[in-house]
């Protein structure tokens, strides 16, 4: 009895409830000291280069900001469609390709500095995210996948069918930001470049945990769990799958300007569907729906191909089995979301 | 712009109608998995591209042809070409298996979302098309020609290859034997009870694992059988091979109305005329930003397909 017992309780802690228990059993001052420490400690990255941390197959300054800082930020920006909504969106990367190609057709052609092609690529991004949404978020689940991995690959031929804007050459010579201060930006050293990756998670991250709890947030919950109740109890499902949509784009998009301009050169082969899978395991690995969650997954999914070159040659295959072992033993991925959270689905299957 | 859809039409509508076989065959193991499971098989195109494979393995490693300007001597011919034909579908119908097995069974049993069902296929689609690219180093694969693509006869311009013959025949020829089987076998019988009703069936003492298994052979069967036409026609095949074909062959089982069998046999038909007469149109580049937008417009506008199952309602 004990054992039966003690087994349950193993099975229903984890991580993420361990955490949770720290920040919410904390007073204010302690929540700041924390937060403090965490960022401070994350923007000390850069530094971190040596020994265990150190990448053999790629400098490290620069796998800190791609893949890793960008994995992070993609996936975070995915889990507001996936985790928090529940729609599987598999063009994900398109929005990316929209934001690249915004900076570097801008960068090259106008005088427009990366900061201040940001909010374009951003609206821009927002705005494919609304007319693929309209037509495609009236479906559900399965065909809902298949149109947006459709959307991602009709960007990806369009730009390569489509010799203004470079076709399959790409565009080189993209602009790097302006320096801020005494902070420059440079290829060599790209410390600024994780600053700002690093400064746009945070944004996101507060985005979405400010969201979470106000009616758009609740709206998502309810849409995931099920989608006809949320219907039936009044929320106007479409509208807030459309934000859904649009807020995980603009993500999508801000990460595609920050990456165009520290790429310096794009070209449509950079935006195949398997980025899109890439970063959907990345959420789904680290606990759909749950910030840490995608946090860790995507930084483990895109450190560990660039500290073991046995991986990086056979990432996507890796990256394949996790979503599938993920999905079969553990499928709220390694740190799951809150229990609060799992609570109604819990009592449904009681009842059930 | 329209000059060369109307000076080729019917030798348009010939390839147009050869490559809609390959999509009917490929297009029944979305539609049939579809019926029982109400789920999208999307390793369907890896299932396929193995099938490549497989033709070209047996063809060329196995019983050791070369690449020659004439066709084979007759017996060797037939050899070759019933070999590679049971030997691709025998391989798909194989890998459609361990696909159920190691993707759905063990989530269907313990009655996950099916948000992670549909993750889980895309998982396991992935690691079948990297598996095959890290084996092949990212190259093509040719195939030996062993048959010599002679024109048999001409009608109003559009040139009977014999390679073309042999796929409509033999896709044709297929389709009914399948057809039949779903309509009157026992098992075939089972399957369409399953997809009525999966709580009854089982009541009825339906092994619903044995229908499911049985299901993603006979999908993996048929879209093997296609793999087989498709190397005879196109003579090569790649890692990536089934991404852009699964995408249309699923377009294809949308169009006829999912779960429909006899609906993929004209969702594929049309799709296959629609494809090259568009090619022909706007370039070929374009060909599978069309079909993507046949396949949004379909799902959009007349989302049961034109025989009929409801797909809009399906839940994630």
């Amino acid at each position: 009895m004990t054992m039966i017992n003690l087994k349950e309780s193993f099975k229903e802690s984890n991580f993420r409830d361990v955490g949770a228990h720290i920040w919410e059993h904390a007073s204010a001052v302690e929540r700041k000291i924390m937060a403090v420490s965490f960022i401070g400690l994350a923007a000390l990255l850069p530094f971190m280069g040596f020994g265990l941390l150190d990448t053999p197959v790629s400098d490290y300054g620069a796998v800190l900001v791609y893949p890793v800082g960008m994995f992070i930020l993609m996936a975070l920006g995915l889990n507001i469609v996936v985790g928090k909504s529940g729609l599987l969106d598999l063009g994900y990367v398109a929005f990316f390709a929209i934001g690249a190609y915004t900076m570097a057709i801008l960068g090259t052609r106008t005088s427009l500095n990366t900061w201040e092609i940001m909010p374009i690529g951003i609206a821009l991004a927002m705005l494919a995210g609304l007319i693929l949404g309209l037509p495609a978020l009236r479906l559900r689940g399965d065909y809902l996948a298949i149109v947006t991995l459709g959307f991602g690959e009709i960007v990806r031929i369009s730009a390569l069918n489509t010799r203004e804007i470079g076709g399959p050459n790409g565009i080189a010579n993209i602009p790097v930001p302006p320096s801020i201060g005494p902070l420059e930006f440079s290829l060599n050293d790209q410390k600024g470049f994780f600053w700002v990756v690093l400064l746009m998670i945070l944004l996101t991250i507060w985005m979405i945990r400010r969201l979470s709890v106000r009616r758009a947030g609740r709206a998502w919950e309810a849409i995931r769990q099920d989608e006809d109740v949320a219907e039936l109890m009044g929320v106007n499902t479409l509208k807030y799958k459309l934000w859904s949509f649009s807020l995980g784009a603009a993500v999508g998009g801000a990460a595609g300007v920050l990456y165009g301009s520290k790429t310096l050169f794009i070209a449509p082969e950079m935006f195949t569907l398997n980025v899109s899978i890439l970063i959907l395991a990345c959420v789904v690995f680290g606990g759909m729906g749950n910030i840490w969650g995608v946090m860790v997954g995507a930084a483990i999914l895109a450190y560990l191909p660039e500290r073991i070159r046995f991986i990086s040659d056979a990432r996507l295959l890796v990256f394949g089995l996790a979503l599938v072992i993920t999905m079969n033993f553990r499928p709220d991925g390694i740190l799951p979301r809150k229990k609060r959270e799992k609570v109604i689905v819990k009592k449904e299957k009681n009842n059930g | 712009m329209f000059d060369t859809l109307i000076d080729q039409f019917w030798s348009l509508t010939l390839s147009g109608i050869a490559l809609g076989f390959i999509y009917v065959l490929v297009s029944l193991g979305y539609t049939m998995v579809y019926g029982v499971l109400r789920m999208i098989n999307f390793a369907n195109s890896e299932i396929f591209m193995f099938g490549t494979f497989a033709t070209i393995v047996i063809s060329r490693d196995f019983l050791g042809n070369v690449d020659s300007p004439n066709s084979l001597p007759l017996p060797k011919l037939i050899l070759t070409i019933t070999l590679c034909l049971v030997g691709s579908m025998i391989v798909s119908g194989l890998v459609a298996i361990f696909v159920e097995l190691v993707a759905y069974r063990r989530l269907r049993a313990r009655g996950t979302n099916r948000l992670a069902t549909l993750i889980s296929a895309i998982g396991i689609s992935i690691v079948l098309s990297e598996f095959m690219r890290i084996i092949t180093h990212s190259r093509p694969t040719l195939n030996p020609r062993v048959l010599e693509k002679k024109s048999l006869f001409e009608i109003a311009g559009a040139n009977f290859r014999i390679d073309t013959v042999l796929t409509i025949v033999f896709a044709a020829v297929l389709f009914i034997v399948l057809d039949r089987f779903v309509k009157f076998s026992r098992l075939g019988r089972a399957i369409r009870a399953v997809s009525m009703n999966e709580d009854a069936s089982k009541l009825m003492g339906i092994d619903l694992n044995k229908v499911i298994s049985a299901t993603f052979l006979i999908g993996g069967l048929m879209s093997g059988a296609a793999s087989f036409f498709y190397v005879l026609t196109y003579e090569n095949t790649k890692f990536n091979v089934g991404f852009t074909l699964g995408l249309a062959a699923f377009t294809a089982a949308v169009i006829g109305g999912i779960g429909n069998i006899r609906g993929a046999f004209f969702g594929g038909l049309s799709l296959g005329l629609v494809e090259v007469y568009a090619s022909a149109i706007l370039g070929t580049e374009w060909k599978s930003v069309t079909v993507f937008v046949i396949l949004v417009l379909v799902l959009v506008l007349k989302p049961s397909g034109i025989f009929g199952e409801a797909v809009q309602q399906t839940r994630a």
